[in-house]
């Protein structure tokens, strides 16, 4: 048994109970990491071992001290290489950005800080967040630690990948369509990406705006609403951050889902759904209604209609926030120009990966006049009548459950000749973030071929205590999943 | 119906987007957009004309604040990562030409 076997949470109380060091806690991570790095790549930037340890020191005397005190305090975390970290590179995965060092920390970053977290590293992800199997990272992909053959989803795929691969207890990811619940469900990993505007996005490096938002990856539900509540709160600094009624979810945990209302929206389970996770999807539904869960089957509607607004609303948003990389701030400059609009020209083709052009280029034409209302006002309206359709839904649930992704992790080189294809695999998961709902995805088995799959658990704005209590009770009844590279940990 | 992409709409697009397109790459480019386009077509199976394009899930209202200078001079902060930078501005090259 190594530290990294444990969760965050019973890591951090084993360090308050001064049996472990921040030190050893510290030292456990970075060898973990050394040991596997070279098969997961689950990092774009590890943080100087000598740095790391002075940070722990710095921790330890504040534990020691008393300053600190709360569950998170003196345990090591990765952060998504798409949030800015004051002093160390953070690159995105995109070669635009690829010598950028943030003067600044993002907020959810500084909260975690505070809470006396020792950051180990940067971990890899789809370029600029524009993906769903990492491999659009312009610094290779990552592997998943069930099957290195195969993918570890996207974008937030090093974050899932070393949680999953027991390199870190716990990572910072973001999703903007999916990309943290996705790379859970592929990786074995429990993420939650909370209501709209409950973590601060400043410092975040924006892909659509009005649809990302930073949670938790973590190994199970309790680490997930520790970290929530440690990350979790309105800012200054991002106009959209909101002021919640309350920021307790760890007390949620425990309350059980007896007459808890669950709806099955049976559009989730039909074609393209593959046999095998719907099985193990609707087993969980069954174990939470063996709980004393109210499990009834619904039609959601306009479940087909998802994707294409969200391409729409992403790539515009995208387009207009990507346009900041232009080769004069900060980040990669061409070698060879002329003239200024020539420079930005090359600067960003050479700078941007195809699916990062792709994605601009789209939305760009989807901005243009003539084409605006056709298009772009279009997927605004079509977001209204999906709202309008899960308001219905949770006028009558508590929790709507289904899959995150429609198979198992595909094999690496099989996802990116074709875009759309890839596109279609996240059905399940861009209403939630067109919407502005909680998601929570966690495991609910492995698949015949020894895939884990996940299962989603999406409740209405602000009702992430209602996805706690249901997924805590479900995984009380699960039992962990282990990755092969979290027993080659353990084996130690 | 299947969209076309013509040369003018994708040298359009690679103005706003500010993209520098070679002859391979903008037929791609072309085939892409084209393909996604007949995709989102399906959006028009919806009648829209009654619903308002929603922007804003949460009501927004402004938020004010008293205008108090918090933070000093960020300027050094700013230019940092500047690839080219004279004192205290950024350089870029000739804008007429």
């Amino acid at each position: 048994m190594s530290l990294m076997n444990l969760t965050a949470v019973q890591l951090g109380q084993k360090i308050r109970a001064k049996e472990v060091s921040v030190q050893e806690a510290a030292q456990a991570s970075l060898e973990s990491i050394d040991a596997k790095e070279d098969r997961l790549h689950s990092f774009i930037t590890r943080i100087d071992r000598k740095k790391v340890l002075a940070r722990a020191d710095e921790v330890q005397k504040k534990i020691d001290a008393g300053e600190l005190t709360g569950p998170l305090a003196g345990v090591p975390v990765a952060v998504k290489d798409n949030m800015n970290t004051k002093g160390v590179l953070t690159t995105a995965a995109s070669h635009i950005l690829d010598n950028f060092v943030p003067r600044f920390s993002a907020t959810a970053v500084e909260r975690l800080e505070q809470a006396g977290a020792v950051i180990v590293g940067k971990t890899n992800m789809d370029e600029f967040a524009m993906g769903s199997t990492t491999e659009t990272s312009y610094f290779g992909p990552t592997a998943n630690p069930f099957d290195t053959t195969r993918v570890p989803g996207g974008s937030s795929g090093g974050s899932a990948a070393a949680v999953s691969g027991a390199e870190v207890p716990y990572a910072l990811g973001s999703d903007t369509g999916g990309s943290i619940r996705q790379p859970c469900a592929y990786c074995g990993a429990t993420g939650i990406k909370p209501t709209y505007g409950t973590v601060s996005r400043y410092g975040l490096i924006a892909y659509g705006s009005s649809l990302d938002q930073i949670g938790p990856i973590a190994k199970d539900v309790s680490d997930c609403a520790a970290i929530l509540e440690t990350i979790a709160a309105p800012d200054e600094k991002d106009s959209t951050s909101i002021r919640r009624d309350s920021y307790a979810f760890t007390k949620s945990l425990t309350e059980g889902v007896k007459g808890l209302k669950i709806g099955i929206p049976r559009d989730y389970f039909g074609e393209g759904l593959d046999p095998e996770v719907k099985k193990l999807v609707l087993a969980a539904a069954d174990v939470l209604k063996s709980q004393g869960a109210i499990v009834e089957e619904f039609d959601l509607s306009l479940v087909q209609y998802a994707i294409p607004a969200y391409y729409l609303i992403a790539c515009a948003e995208a387009s207009s926030n990507l346009e900041r990389f232009d080769g004069v701030k900060y980040g990669y400059r061409t070698k060879d120009y002329e003239e200024l609009h020539q420079m930005y020209k090359k600067t960003r083709s050479e700078g941007f990966g195809p699916e990062v052009r792709r994605r601009i280029m789209l939305g760009s034409f989807v901005l243009s006049s003539g084409y605006y209302d056709a298009y772009y006002l279009k997927a605004l309206r079509t977001k209204a009548l999906i709202k309008a359709a899960f308001d219905k839904a949770f006028a009558r649930y508590d929790v709507i459950l289904g899959p995150v992704a429609p198979t198992t992790a595909p094999k690496m080189n099989s996802s990116l000749a074709d875009p759309l294809k890839m596109y279609l695999s996240d059905v399940y998961t861009v209403s939630v973030n067109l919407c502005c709902l909680p998601g929570l995805s966690l495991p609910c088995g492995l698949a015949s071929d020894g895939m884990p799959v996940g299962m989603q658990l999406i409740g209405d704005c602000f009702r992430e205590d209602n996805l706690f209590r249901a997924a805590y009770a479900y995984e009380q009844a699960r039992g962990p999943v282990v990755s092969p590279f979290a027993r080659e940990e353990a084996a130690k | 119906m299947a969209h076309v992409i013509d040369d003018e709409t994708i040298d359009y697009v690679g103005i706003l987007a500010k993209l520098e397109l070679d002859g391979e790459e903008k037929e791609k480019a072309k085939k892409d957009m084209a393909q996604m386009l007949d995709y989102v077509d399906m959006l028009n199976e919806l009648d829209t004309d009654s619903v308002e394009p929603m922007t804003h899930v949460f009501p927004v209202n402004n938020v004010f604040r008293e205008d108090v200078v918090t933070n000093g001079d960020g300027s050094e902060e700013a230019l940092a990562n500047a690839p080219e930078r004279k004192e205290n501005q950024y350089v870029v090259p000739k804008t007429f030409i």
